[in-house]
């Protein structure tokens, strides 16, 4: 019997094992080697790639970047969601119609969004300084000015991700009985305290889930700064995991780039175990 | 069961026969990653030339495949590599060069030449395009999308700037005055010049210290010279054009969009790849000029663009084959016609001969620029660890057109950067 149990996780085991577990150990050993020089293996140095780590520069402006990009993303995508979702399911006309605008930029690849992105960036033909300038407002080089490139960025995923979080939002509100309002609308309560003290709380789990979807949208973020800024300037809007691809494969310096991503799993395992000691002992599920 | 079983066997059986190249009258198949960096439907170019090769050479089959910009197909083609499932050929950054010797992914097109025709044809190409490509007399890259920087010029901006349509700029100071003229006259609308500072920004740079008499690294690709008065002197003359003559816009300018803002004229001149030339020709509709880029103490424009490159983790038959598919694809006639469709230039002397490119030099003479340019060029920006090198020369060119840092600062720091990362490579 012991057999058949082994045997039904064998399939989840086996991919996990060739997917994940595997790859995370070869990224750990690589992490403790120096790329073969002209030709020659690689070479054991030990901690030596993590030395290099605390004492690079890029490596901790492009952390501070993660972090700003993360706290700027998260928490607006995830309010601007669950507005437009409060929004959507209500009695309005046109109801589908608002639904599938708000949804559409999801299904954009990230490639063609941050094409699009890119020329309503652009300085003098882009469409934001345009609109600036029907207003006599000179316009911002968006992307071009250290201090703001990055506020950009956050502002385009932020617009890609909140319809994709609404979806889940929308989700969980239409599976909240109808009874809770009557009962409420009979107390007497208010809508205010009806929404922080039943619907909130009951939309905990989504909550957490697109907490968490957020999060790793957050760190594997890559494939826009291609486009919009290639980490500029003046890595002003380098990200850790472009870092990584930079390291990997421009530079092609593998074993730096696998020092980094071990970084990175350790710091993600820290926020999973937060998540499962705290966040999931607090949130009601249904 | 055993019914079951049989299909799949046989069809596998009957895959593993056909993929055998020991079955007789099987093409050569070969891969190519190519990219694309300037504008235009040139994969549908790409894909007329191969099925054309394809017809001549029923024995080769080529998968042609766009990866991309040229850092994209690079990847592809290591990945490839890596995955134990390499391309037999690819077109990659000219550049990449020393990166590829140092995988030791590449072999150099001298081992397998065989005849004196081929000796020929691999001594038929400028030298100025070869320069990146050749290592210790070794030739590993064949000159394919090559490019020089041009200034673009829009002739009627000029014109409504009191300006003679006809006269680029032939010195900084010009550059730097009239940029500042056409902002002016236009009432601020107009930018007078753009430069653009993301994507390939060491690029530009190097034109700029180059016109001051500076090349930035050493023959061997070991030493660079970053930090050099002379390159300072470069950097600050960028910085001034929108600093002190306010005729470019603050911060960086992208790569991507220049080319929209020039067709839209929203900037009277830009320093672009002669690789856009047919597709700004397509898009304006305005007069526009093309001339060689402006000087200091020299006119220059280091190189640019991809080579073909031959794989070592190859079959004899198939480097054969790609030597041949290579030299087709360099052949004069189709230098001349993909220099038609792209504006990239064509690769060698005898492409300038034939009669199809005399003929659109004639009718349109900026197709000619990047080509007289040439003899005042030199090669594109290539060292050891040739991407932390560039990407450190790129945040000092950022740095100081975004006001973070000096131009000798930014330069400085560049210079020490770079220092260590080729420390191990100095001879």
């Amino acid at each position: 019997m012991q057999l058949y149990g082994a045997l039904l996780l064998l399939p989840a085991a086996v991919l996990l094992a060739t997917f994940a577990y595997l790859p995370t150990i070869a990224t750990l050993i690589n992490s403790l080697f120096l790329p073969g020089f002209r030709g020659e293996p690689a070479e054991f140095v030990g901690l030596e790639n993590y030395q290099l780590l605390i004492d690079d520069t890029t490596f901790w402006r492009v952390a501070r970047n993660n972090l700003i990009y993360a706290l700027g993303t998260i928490p607006t995508s995830i309010a601007i969601a669950l507005g437009m979702a409060l929004f959507v399911n209500a009695r309005l006309p046109g109801r589908g119609f608002v639904r599938m605008a708000y949804f559409t930029p999801t299904i954009l690849p990230m490639i063609a969004a941050a094409n699009i992105w890119m020329f309503f960036y652009a300085p003098q033909i882009g469409l934001f300084n345009k609109l600036l300038g029907a207003f006599g407002l000179s316009g911002v080089n968006w992307l071009g000015d250290p201090s703001v490139a990055l506020t950009s960025v956050i502002v385009m995923t932020v617009w890609k991700e909140a319809g994709f979080f609404m979806i889940f939002y929308l989700a969980a509100l239409q599976s909240i009985p109808p009874e809770l309002k009557e009962a409420s609308d009979l107390e007497g309560t208010s809508r205010w305290s009806f929404f922080w003290r039943v619907t909130f709380p009951l939309l905990m789990p989504t909550t957490l889930f697109v907490l968490i979807n957020a999060l790793i949208n957050a760190v594997r973020v890559v494939d826009h700064l291609f486009i919009l800024t290639k980490g500029g300037p003046n890595n002003a809007t380098n990200l850790l995991l472009y870092y990584v691809y930079e390291n990997a494969f421009s530079f092609f310096d593998r074993t730096y780039a696998a020092t980094i991503t071990v970084v990175i799993l350790l710091v993600l395992g820290v926020v999973a175990t937060v998540k499962f000691a705290i966040l999931d002992r607090r949130t009601h599920y249904q | 069961m055993r019914a079951r079983l049989s299909f799949p066997l046989t069809a596998l059986a009957a895959a593993v026969l056909s993929a055998s190249p020991a079955l007789a009258d099987d093409p050569v198949e070969l891969t190519m990653y190519y990219p694309i960096a300037v504008g235009g439907a040139l994969t549908d170019v790409i894909d007329e030339l191969v099925d054309e090769f394809e017809a001549e050479h029923p024995t080769i089959s080529v998968d042609a495949i766009y990866a991309g910009n040229y850092d994209d197909t690079r990847v592809r083609a290591m990945s490839a590599i890596e995955a134990g499932d390499a391309p037999q050929l690819s077109v990659l950054f000219s550049i990449d060069l020393y990166e590829l010797l140092e995988q030791d992914a590449i072999v150099a097109f001298d081992d397998l030449l065989e005849s004196d025709a081929e000796r020929e044809w691999l001594d038929s190409f400028y030298p100025g395009l070869m320069e990146n490509g050749q290592v210790d007399g070794q030739t590993y890259g064949i000159p394919f999308q090559r490019s020089t920087i041009v200034l673009y010029w829009n002739k009627d901006a000029f014109e409504a700037a009191g300006l003679d349509p006809e006269t680029p700029p032939e010195t900084w100071d010009d550059m730097a005055e009239m940029a500042a003229a056409v902002r002016e006259a236009s009432g601020g609308d107009q930018w007078g010049v753009m430069v653009p500072s993301t994507g390939y920004p060491y690029w530009m740079f190097q034109a700029f210290a180059f016109q001051n008499g500076h090349r930035l690294m050493s023959d061997d690709g070991t030493e660079v010279y970053f930090d050099d008065p002379a390159a300072v002197e470069a950097l600050e003359y960028w910085v001034s054009l929108s600093q002190e003559h306010e005729a470019m816009p603050d911060g960086t300018i992208e790569w991507g969009t220049l080319r929209q803002n020039f067709i839209e004229q929203s900037t009277a001149m830009m320093w672009h790849t002669t690789g856009n030339l047919t597709a700004v020709r397509n898009e304006a509709d305005f007069e526009f000029g093309v001339a060689m880029l402006p000087m200091k103490t020299q006119r220059g424009s280091p190189t640019g663009g991809g080579n073909f490159y031959i794989f070592n983790d190859t079959t004899e038959e198939e480097q054969r084959a790609a030597m041949t598919f290579i030299r087709w694809m360099t052949d004069p006639e189709r230098a001349a016609a993909w220099s038609i469709e792209t504006g990239y230039m064509g690769v060698s002397p005898d492409a300038y001969e034939t009669e199809l490119l005399r003929d659109y030099v004639e009718t349109f003479a900026p197709a000619a620029v990047a080509r007289d340019q040439l003899e005042h060029g030199t090669a594109e920006l290539s060292t050891y660890q040739g991407g932390r090198v560039r990407r450190a020369l790129d945040n000092a060119v950022q740095a100081a057109l975004t006001g973070q840092m000096t131009p000798a600062e930014a330069l400085a720091q560049a210079q020490r950067e770079a220092d260590g990362v080729l420390r191990r490579y100095a001879r």
